[in-house]
């Protein structure tokens, strides 16, 4: 799949105590997706071209997607379209990247969401709340053991834009 | 078209009051925001200053503070001639109860057009803001060699 056509929406960046493996793991395993993603367990077969897919706790597929870039522990650039009828179509492939990069002893995650077409705020809304929760939990479960339990219903302004453009949600 | 801004939000298990004594005392932002005191009152009116490493890189004004949920302030860069000719920016912290976290909302904005620290600014709010997390978890900030967040001017 060629991805030059898509342009970052969402770019979140954390700083954690912590080593590129450590977090390629967190980032790559069901294990520990399940404690930061809000109960979801990651299944990715690292290779480019390899199924990914989140399942929600209930064990369904709530997130599908390929993955694009593979370069452990450094790259991981994978298709993330939410299983929502008529979001492929309406709203076209969502991507996402995640970047590793040592800090001194530390390690720099950068999160980069990205569009192949212009996405309104209102969509966007939901990966701005989601994101920042997702990732400050990653990086507690990392540096304390625990990650942080935040609930989140969606933010109705996506919601409402999502019906209004005929995306049925569950 | 969305305003130039930059908005950060992160999530950390402490309280309001913890967070307001990190944001607002030197002792603590030293540990967090590369050796960096913020100097205040505190104080609606009252000067603001950030003081690194013994040289004040950045002034502003206090313009709201209510302890322990918001604080703001006029901001401006002052390490060079240009950069003290721009009209200042305005950094908001807003801090709320989440369950028994708490939910930290970074908001800088008010660039003026062709202010050139936005993407400075950008850069740096991530390294620190992940650092005071840390801190307040861990009870160990983050050491991030200021040259690993890729600012023009700041190794």
């Amino acid at each position: 799949m060629n991805i030059d056509h898509f342009k970052p929406a969402i770019v979140y960046t954390i700083y954690i105590a912590s080593t590129p493996e450590k977090i390629w793991e967190a980032l790559t395993t069901a294990e520990f997706s399940r404690k930061y993603f809000s109960g979801n367990a990651v299944e990715v077969d690292l290779k480019i071209g390899g199924a990914y897919v989140m399942r929600s706790p209930d064990g369904s597929v709530h997130i599908s997607g390929e993955v694009i870039e593979c370069v452990s522990p450094r790259r991981l650039t994978v298709t993330f379209n939410v299983n929502w009828p008529a979001l492929i179509e309406k709203l076209g492939p969502t991507l996402v990247t995640y970047e590793i990069e040592p800090a001194g002893d530390v390690v720099k995650l950068t999160l980069i969401q990205s569009h192949d077409r212009p996405i309104s705020d209102d969509i966007l809304s939901g990966g701005r709340q989601g994101w920042p929760a997702i990732l400050s939990s990653l990086k507690s479960l990392l540096e304390t053991g625990e990650a942080l339990i935040i609930k989140m219903a969606p933010p109705q302004q996506m919601l409402e834009a999502l019906k209004q453009m005929g995306i049925a949600t569950p | 078209m969305r305003k130039p801004e930059f908005v950060y939000v992160t999530y950390i298990e402490t309280t309001p009051e913890k967070l307001w004594e990190a944001l607002t005392s030197s002792e603590f932002s030293r540990r967090y925001w590369f050796n960096t005191d913020v100097k205040s009152d505190w104080k609606v009116g009252s000067p603001f200053a950030l003081v690194m490493n013994g040289t004040t890189t950045d002034v502003g004004e206090i313009l709201e503070a209510d302890p322990p949920r918001r604080l703001s302030y006029t901001f401006q860069h002052v390490t060079n001639e240009e950069a003290r000719k721009q009209q200042p920016s305005k950094v908001v912290f807003t801090i709320e109860p989440y369950g028994k976290l708490v939910k930290l909302t970074l908001t800088h904005e008010g660039f003026a057009e062709g202010n050139k620290h936005l993407d400075g600014i950008s850069k740096g709010w991530p390294a620190i803001l992940s650092s005071l997390k840390s801190m307040l978890e861990s009870g160990t900030a983050l050491a991030i060699p200021p040259s690993a967040l890729g600012i023009e001017g700041f190794a």
